[in-house]
Order: C-alpha cells, then structure tokens, then sequence
C-alpha cells in the first residue's frame, strides 16, 4: 500500500485515466461476448506489486462508480492483510463505500474463494488471478495454447485428469480445477478450491476475472453454465469435512485448519468470515 | 486472534511505519539528498531510468531513496508513476551518429574514423578496494579534452555495411511500432516489440542469457562492432508546428554487436546485427541485450532455434523483473485455502494407500492360514 499519502486530485478516480478505463471496459464486453475466452488487454502497472491482484484490481477500477458498494476478501476473509489494503486503496482512489457483507455488495473482488451465501442478480464478483490460461502448465507456449483453445483441442487437458486417475485413483487436482464455460471454452476459475466450483455454475452474478501480469480479462456472464471438467465413471466431486466449523457450527462450508498447539492440536472454522459471523 | 495475517489494518500502518524508520536509519547521520544519489550513484540511477523506461533522473533518485537503494522495488515505483504520466506523442527516432560521445569503442577495428575514445571505463581497474574513499576529501577534476561538437560519429556498422559485409538495418515494416506499455506482448513479437522488452528486461536475466549464448547455448559469434556512450539531442514534432524541434538531450549507451553468418548457396556469407540501447552508462546492459537479440533472430535468419535465448517465448515473458518479482513474491501472501485443499486430497490419497496396503496384509495372511 505505497500511496498512503497519495495527494487528493493527483491522481483520476479509481486511479485509472479514462482512455484506460475504456480500453478494460471494452475487454471486458468482448469477454462477456464470449464466455471463457481471454481477451488480451494493454495491463497497466498499477501502485501495487504483480501477484497481489493487479488485474482484478483494473477490473474493479475500470467498473466500479461510487454508488457501488465494494467487498473486498481474500482466502474468503475481508480482514486479511491484502483485502484490507486493496479495499483502502478503493475506498480511497474512488471514494466508495465498502462493506464486509456479501448481501450488501455490488462488487466483490475476491482473491482464492467464492463467498457461502448465494449472489444474485446485479452483484458482481471480480476474481484476482495468477495464470489465467488453464492449459499453461501442460504447455508452457501462449502460441500453441491459443490455437488449442481455437481448435477447442482440449485432449491434453483430459488425458492429465486420466493420469491423475492412473497414478492416485482419483483426479488429484483439488484447486484452480478446470472447467468448462458454455459448452466451448476451457477456463481456469483462479485459485479458487474446488470446493467453490459448483457455485460458478449458472449463476446470476457476473462474473469477471482480470489477470494483471499476464494482461488478460475473461468472463463468465450470469446464469451460464460451467462445467467441472470429469469422467463418467469419475464424476466431479468436492472436498467434505468430518469436523464442523469451531465457531459457528457449520457443516456446509469451506473450512479452514488451524494447528493451535505444539502438539499440532487443530481447529477448524470457516474460511469465509462473514458467513460465519453471520451464523454466529 | 490466532493467526498473523489477520488483523490487517493496523499492522499495515505499523509496518509503514517500520519501513519509513528503517529508511532514515541512524538519525545521527545526514539524511541523503536526491542530488547526491544523482551524483554519486548515477549508475543506480541509470539503471532504474532504463528498466523503468523512464528518462528522469530526479524521480529515479527519488525511487532509488524511497526504495533504500533495492534497485528492482525502485524501478517498480518508476514504473508506477510512469504508468499514470499522459502520453503527448512519439520523439523522433534517436540519431545515435550525432552523439557526442564520452566513450566509443569498437572491439572489431584496430582504428575506426572518429577514433577510439576510452573514456570512463571500469574495464582497465585494478579491483582493489581504495580504502581513500572510506573518508571524504577534495577529489581533483580529471583532465578533459574539448569534445568534438562539430563532427557526427558515423557508425562502424555502415562502414562495414556499405561494403556488404555487414547485412543492412534489418528492414522494419514501416507501421508504427506498438507500445509495449500499452498494448499486451503478443507472439510472434516483431523486433521493435522484441527491443522495446529487451530494453525494459532486467540486467541480470538478459546478462545470463547473453551469456549463455557464449558458451554454446545459440552461440553467434559476437564482436563489439561498437560501443558508444554520451549525449544525443531528442527531437519531438509537435502537431502545431509541423517540423521538429529539440526538447532535451539525454545520456545513452548503444552497442552495436557485429555476428558471424554462414550465408548460404544462394546468399553470400555476411555479417550480421544484435542491437543494444541503455539510457545512461550502462554497457554491460547494452551488451547483453544486443547478443540476446542476435539469438532472438534465429528464426528469422534461418538459424536452429534449440536454446534459451533463441526462444522468443521464453525470454521476452520472463525477462520483466517487475512481473517477475511480484509473481516470486506473492508466495508470502496467505495460499491457506488453496493449501487445505491440497490437504483434504493428500489425506485421502494416504488414506487409500493404507486402506491398500491393509487389505493387501490381511490377504496375505488369510492365503498363509488357508495354506496351512
């Protein structure tokens, strides 16, 4: 968070000049024109570091006005270090309200989860994300991962999700987990864990994923369906706990582990705060 | 609460603070002036304006403070503000030739017309430590010669290309050439997207890779054809004028690589180019990204293209130190969901192995019982 003492006026609102904001906006209509595929965008340096959520941080300024009501989380809570300073920045650089509940959000920009209670229609849900193509650590070339996706050539795709059958008995992959938007092209959801991979589906937010360093922005608009990639025999499922949250009790959300002793004690509660605050 | 991360708003400002402090250090010392950084670690401030692709050396000297002398965190503020600054136009494209020059030399000529010009060089340094500067004193002026304003420096390239020897200029397509600041790298690059990252790419990562080409990773053959250093005017066309004026002379290094070319049947053997620019003094920067040029046009020149520095891909996505040292160091930001997950999976994939392995005993031993 370098502009603590940023000077009023020195710099446009939500720190983006207007031609940038244009430039991102109409990435973003093309994405959502075609849901799932990266659009290239001109990714600006932004005041904080590449890795911290750059991309959705240009996202969330290109759309964001100050009737909005912003939520920032990251790991699913609104009081970790890095969401409390891009909510800062935002509250500072756009002069906008911002909240912890999800209910009352407009925007969310969210790095590694998707919030427990359901969105709905108007919300916005903008994901931070590191390597926005999904195939890139199967092929390492932006060239040949560009045709695959042309071709909707994703064989290689499934076969590592067979091999990781082969070798453990199960598909393995239990984050970032790939799927399909719309029937057409294969996308990486960002880091999110499996977990949260069924609420993409046919949701009635939009969706909106902004890669900083890599310069790509792609979208999946409301009420689309996507698909966790599986076989038959192998069907998509999703992580369970036999613990319960520690605070609020509940069985039905992402819990995160806790070692409390040095005897390695745990605890778990739920990853998401303002869910568990809720119920508390 | 429990776990450090949480807690946000105040530590941050107490880290603020921390660093703020750490940057003063003892308040018993005079605190650095921006013209001192400017003066007495210029090849800092080089550095930064070049990566930072920002001519300034005053906001550099200011980043290389702020920063407290880590050079990469310093060319990252640069850029950052670099970033926001509105774009009035392109300068007209450098006239190396008219440099007055501190430095030129040419490793490749015995003597070339301009001649040789040594210049300030740490290249003929004994590397002992002269411990007279551990203590400040009058400092003499060196000696100088008028520089000579009045002729242009031709470049030891045209020389050689007039005669054939050496391929002309590689041919560019005559469209304005994308910015990479404001376009995405797109792939293939053409060379002036190629330079433009080169020119950007951290030393270190460019150094290695040029190095790497020397011994035998897409070895060229290189010779300095030439090295320059020294001012050159800048030129701008403003709309309303219609005709170019100066605007402001600036500090550069330009190599001019000279590199081995087999020719062909059909082609006479031929020279060819690897281009290097640095703003300030920079030569170990030029140097580098004129042989990772060179390597970068194997495709072009019908050359394999096996190795690291040949690989356009390879290079032109990982040689940014400000995407590179983000990217490395937002390990330390929290990762606690995605790691529960990959927790939840290897518990399970324990699991399965046990659940194997006891089955498989049980087996064993009700075959040995029926055995018996």
């Amino acid at each position: 968070m370098p502009d603590t003492n940023m000077t009023e006026g020195a710099y446009n609102y939500a720190y983006l000049d207007e031609q940038t904001k244009r430039m991102i906006r109409r990435a973003i209509l093309k994405a959502v024109a075609v849901p799932g595929y990266q659009v290239p965008f001109g990714g600006r340096e932004m005041p904080l570091p590449y890795g911290w959520g750059t991309g959705g941080i240009q996202v969330t300024a290109a759309i964001i006005g100050r009737d909005d009501t912003l939520k920032v989380i990251d790991q699913g809570a609104d009081d970790t270090t890095n969401a409390v300073s891009i909510r800062r920045f935002f509250a500072h650089v756009a002069d906008v309200a911002t909240t912890t509940r999800t209910e009352e959000a407009t925007i969310i920009q969210t790095r590694h989860r998707v919030p427990e209670t359901p969105l709905e229609d108007g919300q916005i849900l903008v994901f931070q994300v590191p390597i926005p193509e999904p195939l890139r650590m199967l092929e390492p070339r932006e060239t040949e991962t560009r045709t695959l996706h042309a071709l909707s050539e994703y064989g290689v795709m499934q076969v590592s999700l067979y091999e990781s059958i082969a070798r453990h008995g199960r598909i393995s992959k239990s984050y970032n987990y790939p799927v399909q938007v719309n029937g057409r092209y294969i996308m990486s959801p960002s880091p999110i864990p499996k977990f949260d991979n069924p609420k993409l589906d046919r949701s009635p937010a939009l969706q909106l994923y902004g890669a900083g360093r890599e310069k790509r922005i792609y979208a999946v608009p409301p009420y689309t369906p996507v698909k966790s990639l599986d076989f038959d025999d192998h069907p998509f499922e999703v992580e369970r706990w036999t613990e319960c949250c520690a605070f609020c009790g509940s069985t039905e959300s992402f819990l995160d582990e806790m070692i409390i002793d040095d005897a390695g004690k745990r605890l778990f509660v739920c990853s998401d705060t303002d869910y568990c605050e809720g119920r508390r | 609460m429990y776990v450090a991360v949480k807690g946000g708003e105040t530590a941050i400002a107490h880290s603020l603070d921390l660093i703020a402090d750490r940057r003063r250090g003892d308040r018993g010392l005079a605190e650095l002036s921006l013209e001192q950084i400017d003066q007495q670690l210029g090849l800092a401030v080089d550095r930064v304006m070049t990566e930072g692709s920002c001519y300034d050396r005053r906001l550099a000297a200011l980043a290389i403070k702020q920063a407290r002398g880590d050079l990469i965190e310093a060319i990252f503020l640069l850029r950052a503000y670099r970033t926001t600054l509105p774009r009035f136009g392109d300068s007209e494209p450098l006239e190396t030739a008219r440099m007055v020059a501190e430095r030129r030399i040419s490793a490749a000529f015995k003597d070339v017309p301009g001649g040789q010009v040594l210049g300030p060089t740490y290249d003929y340094t004994h590397r002992l430590l002269d411990f007279s500067l551990a203590v400040a004193a009058d400092r003499p002026a060196a000696p100088t010669a008028p520089a000579d304003t009045a002729h242009g420096l031709p470049h030891v390239g045209d020389i050689l290309a007039r005669e054939g020897l050496l391929e002309p200029s590689p041919a560019t397509s005559g469209e304005k050439p994308a910015d990479l600041t404001r376009q995405p790298l797109g792939f293939p690059a053409d060379r002036p997207l190629r330079l433009q990252n080169l020119a950007r790419g951290d030393e270190g990562f460019l150094l290695a890779l040029g190095y790497s080409t020397q011994r035998g990773y897409g070895n060229n053959h290189p010779f300095v054809g030439e090295i320059r250093y020294g001012h050159v005017p800048v030129a701008f066309v403003p709309e309303e004028l219609g005709f170019a004026i100066e605007i402001a002379e600036i500090d550069v290094t330009e190599c001019d690589m000279v590199n081995q070319f087999a020719g062909s049947h059909d082609v006479p053997p031929q020279f060819t180019r690897g281009y290097g620019l640095a703003f300030g003094h920079a030569e170990r920067k030029a140097i580098a990204m004129a042989l990772v040029d060179r390597a970068l046009r194997a495709r072009e020149l019908a050359e394999s293209a096996d190795s690291p520095a040949q690989d356009e891909e390879f290079v032109l996505a990982h040689s940014d130190n400000v995407e590179a040292s983000g990217f490395v160091q937002h390990l330390k930001l929290p990762h606690y969901v995605d790691f529960q997950s990959e927790l939840v999976v290897v518990r399970a994939l324990r699991a399965a192995v046990e659940a194997r392995k006891q089955q498989a005993a049980e087996e064993r031993a009700s075959l040995s019982q029926a055995a018996e």
